[in-house]
C-alpha cells in the first residue's frame, strides 16, 4: 500500500484555487521533493494532507486510510518562521512536543519519553543544547530542533515544510544526511523544496507543482528542462543546457 | 498604623475578601501568562470594558445586585464585543488593533451611559454599580468571594490538566492541530478561561485597569524565567502578592479604591523584575556589556603588542612601543588606552622600557599570543567556513581553538599557514627572553 494517495484535490482560499485537482501517489521509502514556484500551492498541499487546511474536493490517504485515523504514523516539519521563537521554553522541551501525540490527555511526558526526545537531539547534533532557551538558538539550530521533535514522534511518513530555508551549509548537510537515514530505514519523506539546484542531488523522486500538478516521477525522468518550463513558466533562465542546471529568475 | 492594620486583618469581612483577591490574582496571573503569549493583551482589555454594559443590563433585568448574573452579563457582552471584533476584521481592511479600540470604547461609552441612568433611578444609589469602574474589594459580600474564588479555583485547575496542551497550543498551533489536537475547542476553551478571569476581577480591580492585572505579573514573571511552567508559577505569585497589598491598602484608608492600587503594586514589581532580573534586567544586561567592553579592550591592546613586537622582531627594530604605535595598530580613545595599559601593567602584562615606551613581559607575551592564535585561526576559519561546516556549533558559542578537534586544527593551521598569518613570535622564545636586547630588564623581573 502507498503511504501517499491523493485523488483529485483541490483547495481554495475564498474560492480563489491554490491547488486544483492534484492527483498523486508516493511509493514507500522514497525521498520526494516538492518543488514549484512562489505560490504554486507547496505548502498547501502537505497542510491539506495533514488536515491543517480544509480542502474542497478529493481523497487523501495515507496507507490506505484517512490521515485522522493513521496520525500516529505521520510526522510533521512546520516552516521554522511559523512560530514565536522567544516562547519560555528549551530545545528539550520543544522536541518532547513530538510525544504529545503519543502520551494522550491530561498526562505528562515520563522518562521514556525524555530519552526519545534526548536521542532525536542527539541525532541531529544538538544534545549539549538540550536545555538552551530556543531564543538562544541560531537559525540552523532551531530548525534541528524542529527535526528532531518530528523524530520523536516516531513517524513512517514525514512531511517537512522548507527545511533549508535560513539554514547554514552545515545543517543542510545534516538534514539530507539524516533524511538518507530515514529512507534506509524504508520511511518516506516529501520535503517541500526551494533551490531547484539541489534537486538532482538530494531527492530521487520529484513533484513538480504549480496549482496544478506538472510531473510525478523519479528525478532523472522528471526533471527535465521541458517539465521545469512547464512548471515556472516564463520565469527561468537556463544557463547551461548542456548540463540542464536551471536557474530560476523571479 | 500597624494597630489599623492588625484590627483590620482580624475582621472577618476583610479575611474573606484578602482570600478572594489573592486566588483572583493567582487566576489571572496564569491565564494573563497565557494571553501575553499569545499577544492578546489587547484582547483582555476590550473583554473588560466589553463587560460594563453586560453587567448594567444584568443590573436593569434582575433589579439588584447579583454577582452570578453578573458574571453571565458581563461574559454575554464580552463575547458579542469579541464577535463584532472579529467581524470588522474579516470582512473590512481594518487592522485588530484599530477594531478592539474602536469596540472597546463603544461599549465602554455605552456601558457609563446605562451607568448613569441606574444611578440616577431610584434603588441606583444602593447598587454599588459604581465600583465596578475602578474596582474595590471592600464591597465584596461572603457569596462574591465564594463565586470569585470557586471560579478561580476551577480555572486552575482545568489550566492545571490541560498545562501540556495548551503549552503546545500557544507555541504551535499547526504542530498542535497536526498531531490531533481540537485546536477551535482549546482556542475557544482558552478564550473563556482568560474572559472568565477577566470577569471574576471586574468587581475587586474595575473595568478600567483588569486588563493590567491580567499582563503586569505575566510580564513581569517573563523576566525571571525561560520556562513557561515557572513563568505561570512565579506570574500566580506576583499576582497574589498584588491583589493582597492592594486590599490591603485600600481597606486601610476607606476612600481608596482597590483596583488602582492593586495595579500600582504589580507595576512595582515589574519595574523591580525589569530593572534587577538576572540576565534579562536592565543591570544585569548593563554589567555584560560593560564586561565585553572591557575584554575587548584589553585583548585589543595585547593584541596590538604582540603585532608590535611581531613586526619589530622580524624586521630588526626596537622593542617597546608608544601609545601612538598602539593606537596606529587599533584606533582607541586616550583616556581607555591609558587605562588599560595602567592595568596590564599592575598584572604584569607590560613593562614600561622608558618613560612612554611599553614591552610585553614573558607573561604577558604568552597570553597575547594565544589571543593573537585564537582571533587569526577565527579569521581562518572565517575564510573557509563550508570546508569547516562541522565547526559550526563550535563557532556559534563562543571562538575557542582549544575546542577544536586536533586534526580540524592542524588543517586550520596549514590554511593559516597558506594565508602568512601564523603568529612569528614563539612565546618560549619570549619566555627566554631571547629577542629582547635589554636582557636585564627581564632578568631583574623574573627576581621580583
Amino acid at each position: 500500500m502507498n503511504p501517499v494517495d491523493i485523488s483529485n484535490v483541490t483547495v481554495a482560499y475564498d474560492r480563489k484555487p491554490v491547488l486544483q485537482e492534484v492527483t498523486f501517489s508516493v511509493p514507500e521509502g522514497k525521498l520526494i521533493g516538492i518543488v514549484g514556484p512562489n505560490g504554486a500551492g507547496k505548502s498547501t498541499l502537505i497542510k491539506a494532507i495533514l488536515g491543517l487546511v480544509p480542502t474542497a474536493s478529493g481523497t487523501i490517504n495515507i496507507y490506505g486510510k484517512s490521515y485522522r485515523a493513521q496520525r500516529k504514523l505521520v510526522g510533521y516539519v512546520p516552516q521554522r518562521g511559523s512560530v514565536d521563537w522567544d516562547f519560555p521554553t528549551n530545545a528539550l522541551d520543544v522536541v518532547l512536543m513530538g510525544r504529545y501525540g503519543h502520551i494522550g490527555w491530561f498526562k505528562r511526558p515520563g522518562k521514556k519519553d525524555t530519552q526519545i526526545a534526548l536521542q532525536a537531539l542527539d541525532k541531529v547534533g544538538m544534545k549539549e543544547y538540550a536545555n538552551r532557551q530556543i531564543s538562544q538558538l541560531s537559525g540552523g539550530q532551531q530548525q534541528r530542533v524542529f527535526l528532531a521533535r518530528a523524530l520523536a514522534q516516531d513517524a513512517t511518513v514525514y512531511f517537512m515544510d522548507e527545511p533549508f530555508v535560513g539554514v547554514d551549509a552545515a545543517t543542510e548537510k545534516a538534514i539530507i544526511a539524516l533524511l538518507n537515514e530515514l529512507k534506509a530505514q524504508g520511511k518516506t519523506v516529501l520535503v517541500v523544496h526551494h533551490d531547484l539546484q539541489t534537486v538532482k542531488e538530494y531527492f530521487d523522486w520529484t513533484f513538480l507543482l504549480n496549482k496544478r500538478q506538472v510531473a510525478l516521477g523519479p528525478t532523472e525522468e522528471v526533471f527535465t528542462i521541458d517539465n521545469l518550463q512547464k512548471t515556472y513558466g516564463g520565469r527561468l533562465a537556463f544557463l547551461d543546457q548542456q548540463v540542464n542546471q536551471p536557474f530560476v529568475q523571479q | 498604623m500597624w494597630n489599623d492594620l492588625i484590627l483590620t486583618l482580624q475582621d472577618a469581612n476583610t479575611q474573606w475578601v484578602l482570600f478572594g483577591s489573592i486566588l483572583l490574582g493567582i487566576a489571572s496571573g496564569v491565564l494573563g501568562s497565557f494571553a501575553l503569549l499569545r499577544k492578546q493583551s489587547l484582547i483582555g482589555d476590550a473583554m473588560a470594558h466589553a463587560a460594563l454594559p453586560g453587567i448594567c443590563i444584568a443590573f436593569l433585568l434582575y433589579g439588584t445586585k447579583s454577582i452570578g448574573w453578573f458574571l453571565v452579563g458581563a461574559a454575554i457582552s464580552g463575547l458579542i464585543a469579541t464577535y463584532f471584533i472579529q467581524t470588522i476584521i474579516t470582512h473590512s481592511r481594518i487592522k485588530e488593533d484599530t477594531a478592539i479600540g474602536l469596540v472597546l470604547s463603544v461599549f465602554f461609552g455605552f456601558g457609563i451611559v446605562l451607568l448613569t441612568k441606574i444611578a440616577q433611578s431610584e434603588n441606583g444609589n444602593q447598587s454599588g454599580l459604581d465600583d465596578f469602574i475602578f474596582g474595590q474589594a471592600a464591597s465584596l459580600v461572603g457569596t462574591d468571594v465564594k463565586v470569585i474564588s470557586g471560579v478561580a479555583i476551577a480555572l486552575l485547575i482545568i489550566t492545571f490538566l490541560l498545562f501540556k496542551e495548551l503549552k503546545l497550543f500557544t507555541f504551535d498551533r499547526q504542530f498542535a492541530k497536526g498531531i490531533g489536537l481540537p485546536t477551535g475547542v482549546l482556542n475557544a476553551l482558552l478564550m473563556t478561561l482568560i474572559v472568565s478571569a477577566v470577569v471574576i476581577g471586574l468587581q475587586a480591580v474595575g473595568v478600567v485597569l483588569m486588563a493590567a492585572m491580567l499582563i503586569t505579573p505575566a510580564i513581569s514573571a517573563r523576566y525571571w524565567t525561560d520556562r513557561l511552567d515557572r513563568m505561570v508559577i512565579i506570574a500566580g505569585g506576583i499576582g497574589a502578592l498584588s491583589g493582597m497589598l492592594g486590599t490591603i491598602l485600600s481597606s486601610l484608608a476607606s476612600s481608596l479604591p482597590t483596583g488602582p492600587v492593586i495595579v500600582v503594586a504589580a507595576t512595582l514589581i515589574f519595574i523591580f523584575s525589569l530593572v534587577f532580573a538576572p540576565q534579562r534586567g536592565l543591570v544585569s544586561k548593563g554589567l555584560k556589556l560593560y564586561k565585553l567592553r572591557k575584554e575587548v579592550a584589553r585583548e585589543t591592546v595585547l593584541q596590538s603588542m604582540f603585532d608590535l613586537t611581531e613586526t619589530a622582531a622580524t624586521t630588526g627594530g626596537e622593542i617597546g612601543f608608544s601609545k601612538d604605535d598602539l593606537v596606529e595598530r587599533r584606533p582607541m580613545s586616550d583616556r581607555k588606552l591609558q587605562a588599560n595599559l595602567a592595568i596590564l601593567q599592575k598584572e604584569g602584562l607590560i613593562t614600561k622600557t622608558s618613560v612612554d615606551l611599553w614591552k610585553l613581559t614573558s607573561k604577558g607575551a604568552i597570553e597575547s599570543y594565544e589571543i593573537t592564535l585564537n582571533n587569526r585561526l577565527f579569521e581562518t576559519y572565517l575564510m573557509y567556513e563550508m570546508k569547516f561546516a562541522n565547526l559550526q556549533l563550535v563557532a556559534n558559542d563562543s571562538w575557542n581553538y582549544k575546542e577544536i578537534p586536533s586534526r580540524t586544527l592542524s588543517e586550520l593551521k596549514e590554511y593559516m599557514e597558506i594565508h602568512d598569518r601564523t603568529p612569528k613570535l614563539d612565546p618560549e622564545l619570549f619566555a627566554a627572553g631571547g629577542i629582547y636586547s635589554d636582557q636585564s630588564d627581564y632578568q631583574r623581573r623574573e627576581v621580583n
